[in-house]
């Protein structure tokens, strides 16, 4: 089947088998790796993007149900070439990473939030990386990650809408 | 984790998904897909042909009819958990809500199709079951209305017909002044599956005795246990921690609660109980404040 995607502000046309899941179109159709493929059943939260802002598991929805939405993978979220979003700079400086398996799906869930709620408490950050599993960090510097990013993006009052 | 290959079709209208679903015995409507897709991921579904109708017009919606909040049945679910209208005249299901899976599937996750799911550990579930919800599916040109009591017939199993969709789900909105609610369930991990959840609502007077009560029990028996005998006890009395509990447990001796690998019969009877407990103490108390 012929589906076309808006992915980063950009449209791709791909044909797809209708068994072929959003998160294996973006890998293996569209080279968009960045989403990771764990249990590719509803568990771990690593195949997160964003559909039409909020975050949700590319594993558990097929290619051909996401036309119309704005998709967001963690591609899409740098300013620029080379360039790091704050929250992804906030992870690099807390050590919010040490393998990265999560790492994507994590920046992108922190994104969800932020653009929501630009003070979140801390239970509100754990909560919203709940769905998430990490194997590596034991999820301290994960959650001090958030709440630094969430600081500077409220000192800098960037924009927390849409990317 | 790859699913067997189906037909995909996407329905314009109800008629036409209650059509596609009469031709074909194995084909299954998807809307939200957060337990669907899973099942067919491990291939314990093989669906033919999946009808989507997560987008099918005039079917996501929560308002007000006749004391009761009517919420379409493809309503996602994170709607419903930030919803101000439920939030004032549903306070079991928003209190409820945050423990339904986690915030990436309650982005995508309907309240029909939990609902259609009808796993006894489901809090949405639990609260239809409670409350004594009505349900409404259609069948080709048929609407039909049904009680949840009627509707849950066994482990995710329901009265639904092959061919009919699950279109509203409508629950009683409490008028009494002094309304309270309390929500517990125990599982190994935050949102994970409930080993057993308790739900409790309960209406005051102004002296704080009760004038009428609903609690259930979900996840411990194959559909959720509504524990009628223990809320008619409650009627005209103040909390009374000592009788509630004794009332509680004498509910539950008759059960059978299910038994598997994370929780035993006699662990779910025994926390069915504290919880029960503990959910009519925080709804007696919730009433009372809010006077
Ligand atoms: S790969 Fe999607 S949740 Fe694990
Ligand atoms: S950093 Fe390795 S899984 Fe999270």
């Amino acid at each position: 089947m012929k589906v076309e995607l808006d992915i980063n502000n950009e449209k791709h046309a791909v044909e797809v088998e209708p068994r072929m899941s959003l998160l294996d179109c973006l890998r293996d159709k569209l080279l968009l790796n960045g989403a990771h493929a764990g249990c590719e059943h509803g568990v771990c939260g690593a195949c997160t993007v964003l559909i039409d802002g909020a975050a949700v598991r590319s594993c558990l929805m097929f290619a051909v149900q996401a036309d119309g939405y704005a998709i967001t993978t963690i591609e899409g979220l740098s300013p620029g070439p080379g360039e790091l979003s704050p929250i992804q700079d906030a992870f690099c400086e807390t050590h919010g990473m040490q393998c990265g398996y999560c790492t994507p799906a994590m920046i992108l869930a922190a994104h969800a939030l932020l653009s929501k709620n630009s003070q979140p408490t801390r239970d509100e950050i754990v909560e919203a990386i709940s769905g998430n599993i990490c194997r590596c960090t034991g999820y301290a510097q994960i959650v001090e990650a958030i709440a630094l990013a969430a600081e500077r993006m409220r000192g800098q009052n960037i924009k927390t809408g849409q990317p | 984790m790859k699913p067997a290959p189906f037909e995909y079709s996407r329905p314009a209208s109800l008629d036409e998904a209650c059509a596609l679903l009469k031709a074909d015995d194995s084909a299954r409507l998807i809307a939200g897909g957060q337990t669907l897709v899973p099942l067919m991921a491990m291939r314990l579904a093989r669906p033919t042909r999946l009808i989507d109708i997560a987008r099918l017009p005039g079917l996501a919606y929560i308002h007000e009819q006749g004391g009761e909040i009517a919420i379409g049945a493809i309503t996602k679910q994170h709607v419903v958990e930030s919803d101000p209208l439920v939030r004032a005249k549903l306070p079991l299901l928003a209190m409820a809500m945050p423990h339904v899976g986690h915030t990436a599937t309650r982005a995508r996750g309907t309240v029909g199709g939990s609902l259609a799911n009808a796993d006894s550990a489901a809090e949405i579930v639990l609260v239809a079951a409670t409350l004594g919800a009505t349900l409404r599916w259609r069948d080709g040109g048929e609407a039909r209305d049904i009680a949840a009591a009627d509707f849950f017939v066994g482990p995710m199993v329901t009265a639904l017909p092959q061919t009919a969709c699950l279109v509203e789900a409508r629950f009683p909105a409490w008028s009494e002044p002094h309304v309270g609610v309390g929500f517990h369930e125990i599982n190994a991990r935050a949102s994970d599956f409930a080993f057993v959840s308790a739900a409790a609502q309960v209406a005051l007077d102004a002296e704080g005795r009760c004038t009428r009560a609903a609690i259930g029990i979900g996840a411990a028996t194959a559909i959720p246990l509504r524990l009628d005998g223990v809320a008619q006890s409650l009627h005209g009395a103040r909390f009374d921690e000592s009788k509630v509990r004794d009332a509680v447990k004498a509910a539950l001796a008759g059960i059978e609660p299910m038994a598997d690998l994370h929780a035993s019969a006699a662990y779910r009877r025994r926390v069915a109980a504290t919880l029960a407990v503990r959910a009519i103490g925080d709804a007696f108390r919730a009433a009372a404040r809010r006077s």
